[in-house]
């Protein structure tokens, strides 16, 4: 395998019913890769989790995954409303999701708690008004 | 026990039987996605009574065994086409998801 190997999407944030897309993409290619399938569970739902945080909130935004041979690192960028106060937001079950996102079984307010289980390593920048990027990694 | 097996012991309808031979070895219930996400393990049978297309991205992804749909709920349209295609086991049962439960419960 090359030293790293990249990966971008983009996320469409009309759609709800799609998102997902870009994680099961990667989770094929990982398996590819021959992954360990526990490592290509954590990245495909902490990636998943983040997808939808972007379809929910940020009107969609941009998915960059470094595959190396030691590491994935997703890149989650987003041009939304920002997250005004980061440690509240990761607390569980703290959501600003609408109800009709709710009903379809999201806004639990898991995900940002959920891609911190599932990575080794994850970094929020956030500014109001301007939007998210998060950095995770999982260590393969 | 597979989940063709689990599907002909309980008598449950296969709305979707892609990889029949999987292995059963555990079972969560839950309806809230993340919440599943985060605590559903590969190889569990996944009950809920969602139905909507997220349920088949969820189930690619935490890897359950099969879904098992209960309270006989419908899956929305496209559902078992991306099931399909994805390999996620979709069944249904009429009983509540504390029935399904409890004889899945009862199998492991």
């Amino acid at each position: 395998m090359a030293d790293c190997v990249n990966f971008h999407f983009d996320i469409d944030g009309d759609n709800f019913t799609s998102a997902g897309e870009a994680s099961v993409r990667i989770k094929k290619l990982l398996r590819q890769m021959e992954f360990d399938a526990e490592i290509i569970r954590r990245v495909s739902v902490a990636m998943y989790e983040g997808e939808i945080n972007m379809v929910i909130h940020a009107d969609g935004g941009t998915a960059d995954v470094n595959v190396y041979c030691d590491r994935i690192e997703i890149i989650l960028k987003d041009n939304g409303p920002g997250i005004p106060d980061i440690n509240l937001a990761m607390q569980e079950g703290y959501s600003t999701a609408p109800d009709n996102i709710r009903s379809l079984g999201f806004g639990a307010g898991m995900g940002l708690p959920n891609m911190k289980r599932y990575t080794d390593g994850m970094k929020i920048e956030s500014e109001v008004g301007k939007g998210t990027t998060i950095y995770m990694t999982v260590n393969a | 026990m597979t989940v063709k097996e689990l599907c002909e012991k309980n008598g449950y309808e296969a709305l979707c039987l892609p990889e029949p031979d999987r292995e059963v070895t555990g079972g969560y219930t839950g309806d809230l996605l993340s919440w599943v996400m985060g605590r559903a393990e590969s190889g569990d049978a996944w009950i809920t009574i969602m139905s909507n297309l997220n349920i088949v991205a969820v189930a690619s992804l935490a890897d359950p065994a099969c879904i098992v749909l209960a309270e006989g709920v419908s899956p929305d349209d496209g559902v078992l086409q991306r099931a399909e295609t994805q390999g996620v086991n979709i069944l249904r049962s009429v009983k509540d998801s504390f029935a399904v439960s409890a004889e899945i419960a009862a199998l492991l």
